[in-house]
């Protein structure tokens, strides 16, 4: 594991201490990054960055406080230290706040292989013809791939350091990289846009970039011709990037700071059925070399695997140390840092793969929807009630038979996974949070 | 910052990082000018502060700096784009070292593009910038608002209520030899409500803000009103009845339900999808594109407006842009790159989330103009159909034109009449056509209250939007009573 210098951190812990702070936590982000776009071939934008954040939480007592800052200069240090200090003594006692219990911080941080250290790094100009490769196999697949939006290359690595005053201070490093491709496929006036990517924490784990081209090609390709269909309740099909996505609101309905604020359509049920009895969702931040992985969350706990939901049960939320306390519940480590403080973040979310095949699950619908686009922001944390507008294809017979369009797909997540008919059995780890091919028994759709 | 620095971006860079104009010139002309067909520099310092109270009390209060600085050149349409957050000399030459290697690799330079000039605004100078003034005034606003929140109704269990502040230092160096600088004060007051009632829970949530002073949110009883107006959303949900689905009459109320331009036409109207050919508006400047009713423009250029700027990020002044005239295609919203390769005159939309982000053409404060009808009269000429009121959050597919937003207020129109309120839905139209079925524009136009931020690739910026009530003959509802 690389070493990460921590001495920054804890002289500004210290300062913090001087201020009458009871007890501080900090953490640091350095972060270099580059991206390469490409536009039919040529170079469209390059950017090479470089960023660094300290964040500090710092407790008078029980009240508390956030400050961060992207000037690392020693001036600029003892004024965010300040100015937290000074922030905390104006916010109201919680008897909930505080830093975790020392004995619960790790003590040995594992090897994760969240870093590439492949020695040899790439020239820009290897990285430009990443993208370049990745587009033109786009632009080949087919003659009505006619434009292009572009293709992309991007790496990026990273260090994070935590601290905290009671003494803790441990750091690790990441990388990552990806491609993606967005072609637009043309044919009598219409065009259609449709994108396909890969990302990994190393570099040799990217999918060759011709089959992503050709992969952003096909998915461009099979949305030509798309039409409204009629308003109608029928089984649906999400691909796994969407079933994802509705993974997604679970974890955030299952998230502590909904809990406490009681804004959650999971509220009060821990222990209940939540979805269908074969629905699994499990969150491990311990895979190696995976994209949601970490050692240790936003508070120095030790990263696990935590099951969410058992056979359809909900056994479990997503707390950080504060949330968990109001809940009167224990942490499951899940704290994240962001920019205002500390919430609560997932590591690798998955929904378990099932045994039937997606073409299975296809062939089991006579007339419904295959979803494999969602847009809008149309889901109520509070209720679970659910409208989002969608494009797929429309299945008949148990067959892909046309594209549709200008869709929305509607219902109440609650009432989708339990209503959870089939799981695909392809899941696979492309980003954070995953899920394989799902079947919902019936929501509906509103088109013409 | 001092109070005379936070007025002179120019003497707040040279005074803090010893970066001055005539610095970032030199650096331009030595590094870049001559060898690119457009060069910037440009400097920012950002101080964002939050307060939230929930549970009664003032919880979370955070305080962040960020700072840094954003290079780049441009030739024929690449762009070499380096930033740093450690604002030095040294640093800023890598940059442009970096940023300079795109023009280098393709051994092509042409002529330097001369930036629309013209006299930034002054929009928003305060006599008290929302950042500065004192926390206790803020705090005791706060409290004020939860208990006006909660008095509003007994089903009202949980009220979450947060002020942000924000001031951004910006002074950008191009390498024509403009230097301009701007300081942005903004901030937003946001109310949410969770109301419960017999096991039912919903949320309703209201806020505004803009480039104003804290003051703002005192004057015309404001804060009372954004307090009210939560707690009313959160209860009237709790009764809510299924949305309708399917194809329907659909009576837009005035104001934020605006965010239907923005999604529809707005965002197909920018430079960067048109000159690439992948809008859906592509090509049909002339064309029309709406009802002879429909007159839509983008005003950069309002006093106090969350989506206004005295200059864009690439130091142009911001304009008014006309979008659609009588239904009539008329113009696109342009940065300094797309506009230079359209042939067309920047419009001052080129807009960046901060130094860490080039820029692109965005939106400022867009809305249609308002017609002659009287919105009662609206909607008793719908026999049945639906009235939205408020709305979440939107979006569009910018090629196929495609779009979405969702309503978090409406009511069934029942025999001309405002019924029951219906759960959150969707709404989904095509954007080249979905303003062709406007077939009534109101007389009350709004702007929304300073809310809204949008989101494009990647990078979140300010903008307002604004809506007469109006009547959309045939729109897509998706809700889930079939």
């Amino acid at each position: 594991m690389t070493e990460v210098n921590t001495d920054l951190l804890v002289s500004v812990l210290r300062r913090a201490g001087e201020r009458g702070a009871t007890a501080a936590d900090g953490f640091l982000i350095e972060d270099t990054s580059f991206s390469a776009s490409v536009r039919l071939g040529q170079v469209d934008t390059v950017t090479h960055s470089r960023e660094q954040r300290l964040s500090l939480r710092v407790f008078a007592g029980k009240a508390s406080a956030a400050a961060s800052t992207s000037d690392l200069s020693k001036a600029s240090l003892e004024r965010v230290v300040d100015e937290a200090t000074a922030l905390a003594r104006v916010t109201a006692e919680d008897p909930h706040a505080g830093l975790p219990d020392p004995g619960e911080l790790i003590d040995r941080v594992p090897e994760l292989e969240l870093e590439d250290r492949e020695t040899a790094e790439r020239t820009p100009e290897e990285k430009i013809e990443t993208a370049r490769r990745a587009e033109a196999a786009a632009l080949a697949a087919d003659p009505r791939i006619t434009n292009s939006e572009g293709a992309e290359y991007f790496d990026r690595r990273a260090r994070y350091a935590y601290a905290t005053s009671h003494g803790f201070a441990r750091g690790y490093a990441t990388s990552s990289f990806g491609i993606t491709v967005a072609p637009v496929a043309a044919q009598n006036g219409e065009m259609q846009r449709d994108a396909w990517y890969t990302t990994a924490r190393r570099r040799r784990a990217l999918e060759d970039p011709e089959a992503v081209g050709r992969t952003a090609a096909a998915r461009a390709l099979r949305r030509l011709g798309a039409r409204k269909v009629k308003t109608a309740e029928v089984p649906i099909i999400f691909d796994p990037d969407m079933a994802a996505s509705l993974l997604r609101s679970i974890a955030s309905a299952a998230g502590g700071p909904s809990l406490y604020r009681r804004a959650s359509f999971l509220l009060e049920r821990l222990g209940t059925r939540v979805a269908a009895a074969a629905v699994n969702i499990v969150d491990d931040g311990l895979i190696e070399a995976a994209l949601g992985s970490r050692p240790f969350d936003g508070e120095g706990l030790a990263t696990r695997r935590t099951t969410l939901v058992r056979d359809g049960v909900l056994q479990s939320y997503l707390l950080d140390t504060y949330s968990a306390r109001k809940l009167g519940l224990a942490s499951t480590h899940h704290a994240s840092r962001d920019g205002a403080g500390v919430g609560v973040g997932t590591t690798n979310l998955m929904l378990l793969p099932g045994t039937e095949s997606p073409e299975a699950l296809i062939r089991s619908v006579k007339s419904g929807l295959y979803v494999t686009e969602l847009i809008g922001y149309g889901v109520n944390g509070v209720t679970g009630d659910y409208s989002r507008g969608a494009a797929g294809l429309w299945i008949e017979n148990g067959e892909l038979a046309y594209p549709v369009e200008e869709v929305t797909v509607a219902g109440n997540l609650l009432q989708m996974f339990d209503r959870i008919e089939g799981i695909g059995n392809d899941l696979v780890l492309r980003e954070r949070t995953a899920a394989p091919t799902l079947k919902i028994g019936r929501m509906v759709v509103a088109g013409n | 910052m001092s109070e005379p620095e936070r007025q002179q971006p120019e003497r707040f860079f040279s005074n803090r990082f010893n970066v001055t104009p005539q610095l970032m010139e030199r650096l331009l002309g030595e590094n870049l000018a001559r060898r690119v067909d457009d060069a910037d520099i440009y400097l920012e310092y950002r101080v964002n502060e939050e307060l939230v109270l929930e549970e009664n009390v003032v919880k979370k209060a955070s305080r962040h700096v960020s700072q840094g600085a954003g290079v780049r050149a441009q030739a024929g349409p690449r762009t070499g784009y380096a930033h740093t957050d450690d604002i030095s000399i040294a640093n800023l030459t890598e940059a442009a070292h970096q940023a300079r290697a795109i023009a280098d690799r393709a051994g092509e330079s042409g002529t330097l593009a001369v930036p629309g000039r013209g006299r930034p605004h002054d929009l928003y100078t305060l006599a008290e910038a929302p950042i500065v003034t004192e926390l206790a005034r803020k705090l005791d606003l706060l409290r004020k608002v939860d208990a006006a929140c909660r008095a509003a109704d007994a089903r009202v269990k949980q009220v979450i209520v947060s002020l942000a502040s924000e001031e951004i230092v910006m002074l950008i160096a191009t390498a024509s030899g403009w230097t301009v600088g701007d300081v942005r004060p903004l901030t937003r007051l946001n109310v949410t409500a969770i109301a419960e009632e017999g096991g039912k829970r919903e949320i309703g949530s209201f806020g505004g803000g803009g480039r104003v002073g804290f003051d703002f949110f005192l004057e015309a009883a404001r804060w009372q009103r954004f307090a009210s107006e939560a707690a009313r959303q959160a209860v009237l949900k709790l009764d809510a009845v299924d949305a309708p689905a399917g194809t329907m009459t659909v009576v837009l109320g005035p104001g934020w339900p605006g965010i239907l331009l923005h999604e529809a036409i707005g965002h197909g109207l920018e430079g960067d999808f048109n000159r690439k050919g992948t809008s859906a508006f592509s090509g049909r400047i002339g064309q029309k594109v709406a009802s002879e009713l429909v007159t839509v423009v983008d005003d950069g250029t309002i006093a106090n407006r969350r989506g206004s700027l005295n200059v864009d990020d690439e130091g142009t002044p911001t304009g008014r842009t006309v979008l659609i005239e009588h239904g009539i295609l008329r113009g696109y919203l342009q940065d300094r790159l797309n506009a230079r390769l359209m042939g067309m005159a920047p419009t001052g939309n080129g807009r960046r989330e901060s130094f860490a982000h080039p820029p692109l053409p965005r939106m400022t404060n867009t809305f249609m103009l308002a017609g002659g009808d009287d919105p009662g009269d609206i909607l008793r000429s719908v026999a049945n159909g639906l009235y939205a009121v408020s709305f979440g959050g939107g979006q569009v597919d910018i090629t196929s034109g495609k779009f979405v937003f969702s309503a978090s207020e409406a009511y069934l129109i029942e025999n001309g009449k405002v019924t029951r309120p219906v759960k959150g839905a969707t709404l989904i139209g095509n954007g080249p056509d979905a303003l062709t079925r406007v077939s009534r524009v109101g007389h009350d136009l709004e702007l929304d209250e300073g809310v809204g931020t949008c989101g494009k690739d990647g990078q979140s910026v300010p903008v307002g939007v604004g809506l007469p009530t109006i009547r959309i003959d045939e729109m897509t509802v998706g809700g889930t009573a079939v």
